[in-house]
């Protein structure tokens, strides 16, 4: 398969839409017609061939358009991506990680010629052909975290284990939900997950540290997060709230369609096996209701669960202004009848909607 | 999901005997490929098949972490044991077929540190041969002290010395030499961490001092692996597989779960990861707890490790 | 009376204890204002203890009041600052030469703790080597998540940040490193509407 990369922005003109194509494989992230928090956590060995699960660092039509945005972040705000000290190791290990990856799944796209350790990587979407030393940070223009990662989609969170904890030590984080990377850095898992609301108590931080930690070389792990977000904006940081907040007010029944985005986040776990670290990708795909409610059994469901979503989460991610809106709108898309459980369209086996 | 770490197969590409009690494996991938990278300190279960019994027995590897071509590991002969090295010792041979774990670490380095001090005491070096080469590729303070019980029986103290002459020191039991340990854990600069390999007594000792002298418990990182211990046959009820099985007098419970094809989940299978913690549902006798896991409170009859754990008594049923 | 409960929050939030006498290679106490009877207590508690710490306090307009004390507990070494900013050149190198197995202790304003804490840590010091007590003003010091800025002292919520003028409100997020809670802009989405700053805790 051929991607045919989009020409589109994140900001501004927001030009960015999604093909046919991307939008009969979007991450749905609800299984069922209700959401709350669980440890939600399964194997990352793959999923049914197109889906974003296939590979494991998908690359679709945004890819392009996605790193041009990250470098203007970057240029704007370096302060996104941070690395201290005792993480370089782990850096390499995700430049690897990603390397052999990418040109496994992709080699059409992405090439990588080892000799010990004099590497060439060939990224043909971004037009880079490099030659580099394995562990000489001399040998890359930028450390090798950012490096590869300026040429991947998604925020990376690198995580330190140690004293039986994982310790956000470095990352990558531009296309991230209201939180950041310069304020977080050096928190341990209860630390940076401390402003989200019931899931502390319901335990479910514990349970999900207990098994992140034991997270193997050859198991990778993989979850769904979602929230929403008004245009479709990448980089919806703290750092700028005072500039895009404000954006949130400019929904209307006529532009909500249009306007609001439903904001998943494919959140995949590797563990780093140079340095022990685990590697956290948080990838970020956003899709508009109007192109949401094409698939029917996601139209009826995305309505229940927004309206039965307790006030506090909604709060939490933002929209409760909003929910009243965003509501009219997906009652339309909600004929009542049953959904099919899962989260995948089932597109020729659920009715059209009933009018 | 399955039960414990991926498999790799390899083959045996060399038996080098070190001294009386000790022998250095290494292998290849089987199908030529390279071997994953891991950290210093990570471990390797290796599946031994002898006759109608399988043991799975956890190895430091000491190879050097960012060599694809081989792995090694340092096996002591333990006549004693209940036969996995000695299996290894008397009839594994260059060129047989084997399958290892994916490596995994639970003696991980602390790359906060600003220096390492390695406290080793016999075959307790193996983790920290890998350690070392780590941190020689990356760049990173170390001393080691090796202890063993004479010259003859210090297994890669001659290499480790050649390679680090001022960083690594030995001490001999049988010249009466002893590790400073007192004077060692005082005066360290800030950011030193303290690890200790090695047997019981020397860990608990390194433990205490490190407490007594004021040293914070996150930079105070030991490992001992314990051998599931022999002990007389017992019954179990699995409620969720709807077995009841036999443990037998030479292996565990986790050995005899394993036998019976019930998904156990493991990863050191000694006693310290957690990851095989059972909970107990019924039981009508005593419980012989060999873990280093459990909290006291959890060793009344609501919880086991089988791993390394055992059981005397009429009735015991677990949630497995 | 210097303490002050603070009510259960969120799990970033710093919780002090009570300082506690712990044996240790070295013994090294930092404090501001009220800070000082903390360390009088441990003093109290283990005077000899006391006579091998090296003690380093910033009155901060208490005047005598805790000077004399503290003198009178005959540390090792006392060392008063007129502000933390000009002791901070000191406190490196006293912590840098600390051997593993030093205890710290601080004592004061969760400024002063965070500050002091940010630098031992950056040393190597470990985490639990560190003992803190809260005492005196429960002024914060803010970061604003917008231009960076750290405001000292910050004793209302919202609050001006003193460096780009946004209206902040405190949000109980806390930054080890940067000793800092974080300041998010309170009128982003309805700009001008800044409620009337409240005492914090009131």
């Amino acid at each position: 398969m051929t991607i045919q990369f989009n020409d589109e922005t994140f900001r501004d003109d927001y030009t960015f839409r999604n093909s046919e194509w991307a939008i009969k494989r979007f991450p749905f992230p609800f299984h069922e017609d209700s959401y709350m928090y669980s440890v939600n956590m399964e194997r990352h060995r793959g999923g049914p061939d197109g889906s974003v699960y296939a590979k494991r660092f998908d690359v679709d039509e945004h890819y392009i358009a996605e790193m041009r945005d990250r470098a203007l972040v970057l240029a704007d705000d370096p302060l996104r991506c941070q690395s201290l000290p005792h993480m370089t190791l782990a850096g390499w290990d995700l430049l690897e990680l990603i390397m052999v990856s990418k040109s496994e799944d992709y080699p059409d796209l992405f090439e990588l010629h080892r000799d010990g350790t004099t590497w060439r990587w060939v990224n043909k979407p971004l037009g880079i052909d490099d030659t580099f030393t394995f562990m000489d940070e001399a040998s890359l223009p930028y450390g090798p975290m950012e490096y590869i990662t300026r040429q991947t989609q998604g925020d990376f969170a690198v995580l330190d284990q140690r004293e039986n904890n994982l310790w956000m030590d470095a990352g990558m984080v531009t296309t991230q939900a209201d939180w950041s990377l310069d304020f977080d850095i050096g928190m341990n898992f209860f630390e940076w997950h401390a402003p989200v609301p019931l899931a502390h108590e319901m335990g479910v931080f514990k349970r999900a540290l207990k098994f992140l930690l034991n997270v193997q070389q050859d198991s990778p792990a993989r979850r769904l997060n979602w929230t929403m977000t008004v245009n479709p904006l990448l980089d919806t940081s703290p750092e700028n709230y005072h500039k895009w907040g404000i954006q949130k007010t400019t929904l209307t029944p006529e532009n909500v369609g249009r306007k609001q985005h439903l904001r998943v986040e494919l959140q995949t776990f590797y563990r780093l096996p140079r340095s022990n670290a685990l590697v956290f990708p948080i990838r970020c795909y956003l899709i508009a209701l109007e192109d949401l409610v094409t698939v029917p059994k996601w139209g009826r469901r995305l309505h229940r669960v927004i309206r039965d979503l307790p006030a506090e989460l909604a709060t939490y991610k933002g929209f409760i202004d909003n929910r009243p809106i965003i509501l009219d709108y997906l009652s339309r898309f909600d004929d009542g009848l049953p959904t099919s459980p899962g989260i995948w369209p089932d597109i020729h086996s659920e009715p059209p909607l009933q009018t | 999901m399955s039960a414990g770490p991926g498999k790799l197969p390899v083959i045996v590409t060399a038996k080098v005997k070190l001294n009386d009690l000790v022998t250095r494996f290494e292998f290849a991938h089987a199908d030529g490929k390279p071997l994953p990278p891991f950290s210093g300190g990570a471990h390797t279960v290796v599946e031994m098949r002898d006759g109608d019994v399988t043991r799975l027995n956890p190895y430091s590897l000491m190879s050097d972490p960012v060599d694809p071509t081989h792995y090694a590991i340092s096996v002591r002969r333990d006549a004693a044991g209940r036969g996995g090295s000695m299996f290894l010792h008397d009839k594994v041979q260059v060129g047989d077929r084997l399958v290892l774990g994916t490596p995994v670490n639970l003696f991980a380095l602390d790359l906060t540190a600003r220096k390492h001090l390695m406290i080793a005491g016999g075959i307790g070096v193996t983790p920290f041969v890998a350690q070392i080469k780590q941190l020689q590729t990356t760049g990173g303070a170390f001393e080691l002290h090796y202890s063993a019980r004479s010259q003859a029986l210090a297994s890669y103290a001659d290499d480790l010395r050649a390679a680090h002459p001022k960083r690594v020191k030995l001490y001999l039991d049988d010249q009466s030499q002893q590790i400073p340990l007192e004077r060692l854990l005082s005066g360290q600069p800030p950011g030193t961490h303290v690890y200790v390999c090695g047997p019981r007594g020397m860990i608990d000792w390194v433990l205490a001092t490190a407490e007594r002298l004021g040293w914070p418990p996150e930079a105070v990182h030991s490992e001992e692996f314990l051998a599931p211990q022999s002990g007389k046959p017992f019954d179990v009820e699995l409620a969720q597989s709807g077995k009841t099985i036999t443990v037998g007098e030479h292996e565990s419970l986790l050995e005899a779960m394993e036998r019976e094809g019930v998904d156990a989940p493991y990863l050191c299978r000694g006693g310290a990861c957690g990851q095989c913690e059972t909970g107990v549902i019924a039981h009508d006798g005593t419980f012989q707890h060999h873990d280093h896991w459990l909290e006291d409170d959890e060793r009344d009859g609501s919880k086991i490790m089988p791993c390394v754990s055992r059981f005397e008594g009429t009735r015991l049923v677990l949630d497995r | 009376m210097s303490r002050f409960h603070f009510p259960p929050s969120i799990h970033s939030r710093p919780v002090y204890g009570t300082l506690a006498p712990r044996a240790g290679a070295a013994q090294i106490m930092l404090a501001d204002a009220e800070g000082a009877e903390a360390i009088l207590s441990v003093a109290q508690a283990d005077p000899e203890l006391m006579r091998r710490a090296h003690v380093i306090y910033i009155p901060k307009g208490t005047g005598d009041r805790f000077t004399d004390p503290l003198r009178a507990a005959a540390p090792d070494i006392l060392h008063i600052a007129p502000s933390y900013g000009a002791c901070t050149q000191r406190l490196h190198r006293v912590f840098s030469a600390a051997p593993m197995g030093a205890q710290i202790y601080l004592a004061g304003t969760e400024g002063l703790i965070g500050q002091a804490m940010a630098l031992a840590l950056q040393i190597g010091i470990p985490k639990s080597a560190i003992q803190t007590e809260h005492r005196g003003s429960v002024a914060r010091r803010v970061q604003c998540v917008h231009c960076k800025g750290i405001t000292e002292d910050v004793m209302t919520d919202p609050f001006q940040c003193g460096h780009c003028g946004l209206n902040l409100f405190v949000r109980d997020h806390y930054s080890r490193r940067l000793a800092a809670f974080q300041g998010v802009c309170i009128d982003a989405e309805d700009p001008g509407n800044v409620p009337a700053p409240v005492e914090l805790y009131s």
